[in-house]
């Protein structure tokens, strides 16, 4: 314990940061979903993988990377775009269970199509060249490509965030999320917000896939896991909040990095605890709407 | 759906009718037969016996969910409290099978008192979450007191050979014997949610499925009543895991895991929520399923996902449902 | 099979008769052959989890098996009586497997069973499978199944135990590699035994054990439990887990530059999880294995069961886990042809006079008390690309640990009366 310098903690907390940067990416695409839809898509987990899955194919074809990253996000879009016109559409009308019902046996679908497809042992796969290497910090090595991660879902958050705060679509989103039915009142067709948001939120799970893949390798199980700590971001975040996703999926980031230098077994489990902590005392999450929940 | 049947909207004709009307009105001693001629239908015992404690622990979980509207995704937690409390009686304690299975009722009854308690603060989807959570946390505390429950490994010694009830001797390593002992155990289950259901609470809870407000204006106390629904839920459900503790002489730590919650979501909508046979339809569609494609195919969750997703989109009412729509209107 | 009769010159009416008895006792014994082969086969069990993340070792196993199989039918079977593989999917799962191990036994009558790929499912199968008095054979290494709660006189181990193959590990290791070690654990059963083995072996070469650190099973991201190990400066990490776990943490130990400083030892090493983490991930590494294909260069047995296999199967090699469909189903049929029969009783009897053979990797004995596969380990350096003659040319054989009886915890450890 008397070793813990300084370097050492900063480094414990900037893994924190690059794992919260994963959580941050599908917990958004998950809570865009569920603000402005009320989906509970239990087959974001399995979009992440498929992404993943996609750009490794392209990667595969194309040799270039930054070709593939291009077309995950594509690909994935029209995939969304399917799931919500055909499958989910047809279920608004009823209670929110089905949607979520339904996403839940499409997970199942997809992981399985992924093993049909492409095998169930999972394909290597590492970070392009121009990313590959460490940076020193001090005495530790940090691998480049993490702060390629970093730095990239801080420019998606940015072009995000322009989109919803200053275009003319990003306010109708705004709107419906707080109130779809006033948006149909004005005459918007909500169907094509609905395709859209979908997608969208499709395509931010199939480039967190890509970009996860070279640290975490690609199985078709990869997306499991992820779902799981993607709702809980989710919830302490404040479903339907985007703020709150990405504040709660880094801050979340840390904790397990730090739960990680101490106790390590315990590091899935704090995750859960607090979100369970959070339903009880303040079930909207820390930015979420309060009727929603109780 | 109230199995009520509408005379004035049937299709049926008066005959059909009847025999629905009197099914209906014994329908614990229906289920009964049917399941007792399950194992010579079905290809082994271990299925019957599989399709049994599933099929309980998806009525439990149906009181919840199909009569009360609450969607719970963490309802391993009391079907692992019942298996566990039942296994570790057995294995570790040396008790008989029936205070184990008293005792696997009783733990499941306090993990499903306190759980219960805390999420009933929520409603729709965060409910859902609170449920998930707190049954992982179970599973986490379970998982690391290696101790008591085996942790990874799972709780082994869950042996139980004979039985002997005065002059009567059930022989457990017997399948058919076990099932129809088991059978005992489910009969009188299942007349007690016959019962929950047909009482003035039964009526309320399905009040709050279909309109909590208008439930809440008439003067019941929702916390309450949503809060028993849950124990009474968790007590059918521990029971399942009792059973399924002492059928695989077992308990293993995914009987915690969220994947069992799921299990048990799908096989419930599958055969029909809100029904009192539904459960055990879509427990035996779905063990039957998994069992015929697995042999078939390594792929076998592409069909059951398929199939799944084709229920939800067409067929809501599940299997069971659907065919009750039909006859009855 | 009956003759064709050709007719007699002078065809009387009792010629008639003795040749329709004749005819008639022909094909009577004809076909109460053809259903005492199908009656009394020896049908083997055979559980694994073909579908879940080691699909492929398992689908390798169901290979290997079918060979063993084959070469004992080929070799006479039990006294004419033959064998056949009843393979089942056991998904990984506990419950699962315990309901597969009781369809075996009360549908098909399975006289053996045998498999697993994990060691919570083989301890549910073990105890199926006691309860009801039906030989098991467990493929996964453990060393629970060994001791004396788990254990009965139908349970048999092939798989080694982990305070076997790690001993064998660490006495390379700590002699050849330094002596301050950090140890990665999962945080599981198999990973503790193996953090056992690690410390009984440690304590007697004098390896001093720097830090542990514990991760949840199915850790995707090891990244933040790195600075920790970077500060402790050990000259060895052990990694004791085990599939996409050692792998996601031998991928990233690399990208952290954990591997420019210290040596990297796996506590098992699988060619599976070599094959999906490439060449690069792996180099350099250490670890323990039950078998590869080179071994062919030492025992006449693993140059025949290579062989065979290529044969088979298009000139591939078996892999680790693989092999262990082999040696377990052909051990427990060349026990049951020395014991004359196939029952439970019989075939613990025949252990107990002493049980040797050698099928795929050299000299194995089965010990009485715990009915322990006794069994050489291989000690593996996995190549770098460079170093590679050819796609399976993945590992270098560096040292073997034979198989050796006093390595082994001895029978009053694990709690058996002797």
């Amino acid at each position: 314990m008397a070793d813990i310098s300084f370097g050492l903690i900063a480094l414990q907390v900037l893994t924190g940061l690059a794992l919260g940067c994963i959580f941050v990416l599908v917990a958004t695409g998950l809570t865009l979903i569920f603000g402005m839809l009320n989906v509970v898509n239990f087959a974001h987990g399995a979009f992440y993988a498929a992404g993943a899955y996609i750009g490794v194919f392209a990667f595969g074809y194309t040799g270039n990377f930054w070709i593939s990253l291009v077309v995950v996000p594509v690909v994935m879009a029209v995939l969304g775009m399917f799931t919500e016109r055909y499958l989910l559409r047809p279920l608004y009308g009823r209670d929110m269970s089905y949607p979520l019902l339904l996403t839940f046996g499409l997970g199942y679908v997809v992981i399985e199509l992924i093993r049909i497809l492409f095998g169930t042992d999972g394909i290597p796969f590492s970070a392009p060249a121009a990313l590959k290497g460490s940076m020193f910090l001090g005495d530790f090595s940090f691998p480049r490509y993490r702060l390629f991660v970093m730095g990239f879902t801080a420019v998606m958050l940015v072009g995000l965030w322009l989109f919803i705060e200053k275009t003319p679509f990003g306010l109708i989103v705004r709107a419906g999320a707080r109130d779809a039915e006033i948006v149909k009142v004005l005459g918007i067709d909500t169907s094509k917000v609905w395709l859209l948001i979908f997608a969208l939120g499709t395509a931010i799970a199939g480039i967190a896939g890509f970009l996860a893949a070279p640290m975490r390798g690609v199985i078709p199980e990869m997306g499991v896991t992820v779902l799981i700590e993607a709702f809980v971001i989710t919830v302490i975040g404040g479903m339907g909040s985007l703020p709150g996703a990405i504040i709660a999926g880094l801050l979340m980031g840390v904790v397990v990095s730090i739960t990680s230098y101490f106790a390590a077994d315990f590091s899935s489990i704090v995750m859960f605890a607090i979100m369970a902590v959070i339903l009880i005392v303040r079930p909207q999450g820390l930015l979420g709407r309060p009727e929603a929940a109780r | 759906m109230p199995e009520a049947v509408q005379i004035a909207n049937s299709r049926s004709g008066s005959a059909t009718l009847a025999v629905a009307h009197s099914i209906e009105k014994h329908r614990v001693a229906a289920v009964v037969m049917v399941l007792a001629i399950l194992p010579v239908v079905l290809p082994y015992p271990a299925l019957a016996i599989n399709i049994l404690i599933f099929g309980l622990f998806a009525t439990g979980f149906n009181l919840l969910f199909g009569y009360t509207g609450l969607l719970s995704l963490g309802h391993a937690a009391l079907f692992g409290a019942g298996a566990y409390g039942c296994g570790i009686a057995i294995a570790k304690l040396g008790l008989d099978l029936f205070s184990a299975v008293l005792c696997g009722v009783a733990l499941a009854l306090l993990v499903s008192a306190v759980i219960g308690a805390l999420a009933i603060r929520t409603r729709g989807v965060y409910f859902g979450m609170v449920t998930l959570a707190l049954a992982q946390c179970l599973y986490f505390i379970f998982y690391q007191w290696v101790s008591v429950t085996g942790g990874e490994s799972g709780l082994r010694g869950v042996s139980v050979k004979r039985i002997d009830l005065g002059p009567l001797h059930v022989d457990l390593l017997n399948p058919m014997q076990k099932y129809y002992f088991f059978l005992l155990f489910v009969a009188v289950a299942l007349a007690g949610i016959s019962r929950i259901l047909r009482s003035p609470f039964g009526a309320v809870i399905e009040g709050i499925r279909e309109n909590e407000n208008r439930a809440r204006a008439s003067g019941y106390s929702l916390d309450v009543m949503k809060w028993m629904s849950f124990v009474l839920s968790g007590a059918f459900c521990g029971l399942a895991g009792a059973l399924n503790a002492i059928h695989l002489g077992i308990v293993s730590i995914e009987t915690l895991f969220y994947t069992t919650s799921g299990t048990v979501v799908m096989m419930t909508l599958l055969g029909g929520m809100g029904t009192f046979f539904g459960p055990f339809v879509g427990a035996a569609l779905f063990l039957a399923l998994e069992d015929i494609a697995s042999n078939w195919t390594t792929h076998w969750q592409l069909v059951a996902g398929l199939i799944f997703i084709a229920c939800v989109r067409f067929f809501p009412k599940g299997v069971w449902g659907s065919v009750l729509a039909r006859t009855v209107g | 099979m009956t003759e064709t009769i050709l007719a007699a010159p002078r065809f009387s009416r009792r010629t008639a008769l003795q040749v329709g008895a004749g005819g008639i006792a022909l094909g009577m014994s004809a076909w109460r052959s053809a259903a005492q082969a199908q009656i009394s086969s020896i049908k083997v069990g055979f559980p694994v989890p073909l579908t879940g993340p080691y699909g492929s070792e398992a689908a390798d196993q169901v290979r290997c098996a079918q060979l063993a199989i084959e070469d004992f039918n080929r070799t006479g079977g039990l006294k004419g009586r033959l064998a056949e593989l009843l393979v089942r999917d056991d998904k990984l799962n506990p419950a699962e497997a315990v309901t597969r191990t009781l369809e075996l036994i009360e549908k098909d009558r399975a006289d053996l069973i045998v498999g697993s790929l994990s060691g919570a499912v083989q301890l549910a199968v073990n105890e199926a499978c006691k309860a009801r008095g039906v030989t098991y054979n467990a493929l996964s290494l453990s060393d629970r199944i060994n001791e004396a709660t788990d254990f009965s006189p139908t349970t048999y181990h092939e798989g080694m135990a982990p305070y076997f193959s790690v001993g064998a590990l660490g006495r390379y290791v700590f002699a050849n590699m330094g002596k301050k070690v950090a140890y990665l654990i999962a945080d599981y059963e198999f990973g503790y035994e193996m953090r056992r083995a690690f410390q009984v072996v440690g304590d007697q070469m004098g390896a001093q054990a720097v830090l542990d650190v514990k991760h949840p099973l199915g850790m995707q991201d090891f990244s933040s439990l790195f600075p920790k190990i970077l500060n402790a400066k050990p000259d060895i990490l052990c990694l004791l887990n085990f599939g996409r776990d050692q792998l996601n943490a031998l991928k990233q130990a690399g990208e952290f530059g954990l591997k420019d400083r210290m040596k990297i030892v796996v506590g098992a090493l699988s060619s599976t999880q070599r094959i999906a983490g490439g060449a690069d991930a792996y180099s350099d590494v250490i670890g323990a294995s039950n078998y590869y294909w080179a071994a062919e260069d030492r025992y006449p047995s693993s140059k025949a069961f290579n062989a065979a296999y290529a044969a088979k199967y298009s000139g591939a090699v078996p892999s680790d886990y693989g092999s262990y469909g082999y040696g377990g189903v052909r051990s427990m049929l060349e026990l049951a042809r020395k014991a004359g029969s196939v029952e439970a009783s019989a075939l613990t009897a025949a252990v107990g006079s002493g049980f040797m053979f050698d099928l795929y990797k050299g000299p194995q004995t089965i010990r009485a008390c715990d009915h322990q596969s006794v069994q050489a380990v291989f000690i593996l350096r996995s190549k770098a690309e460079a170093q590679m003659k050819s796609p399976k040319d993945t590992f270098e054989i560096v040292t073997v640990a034979e198989s050796d009886e006093s390595k082994l915890r001895t029978c009053a450890e694990l709690g058996h009366k002797t």
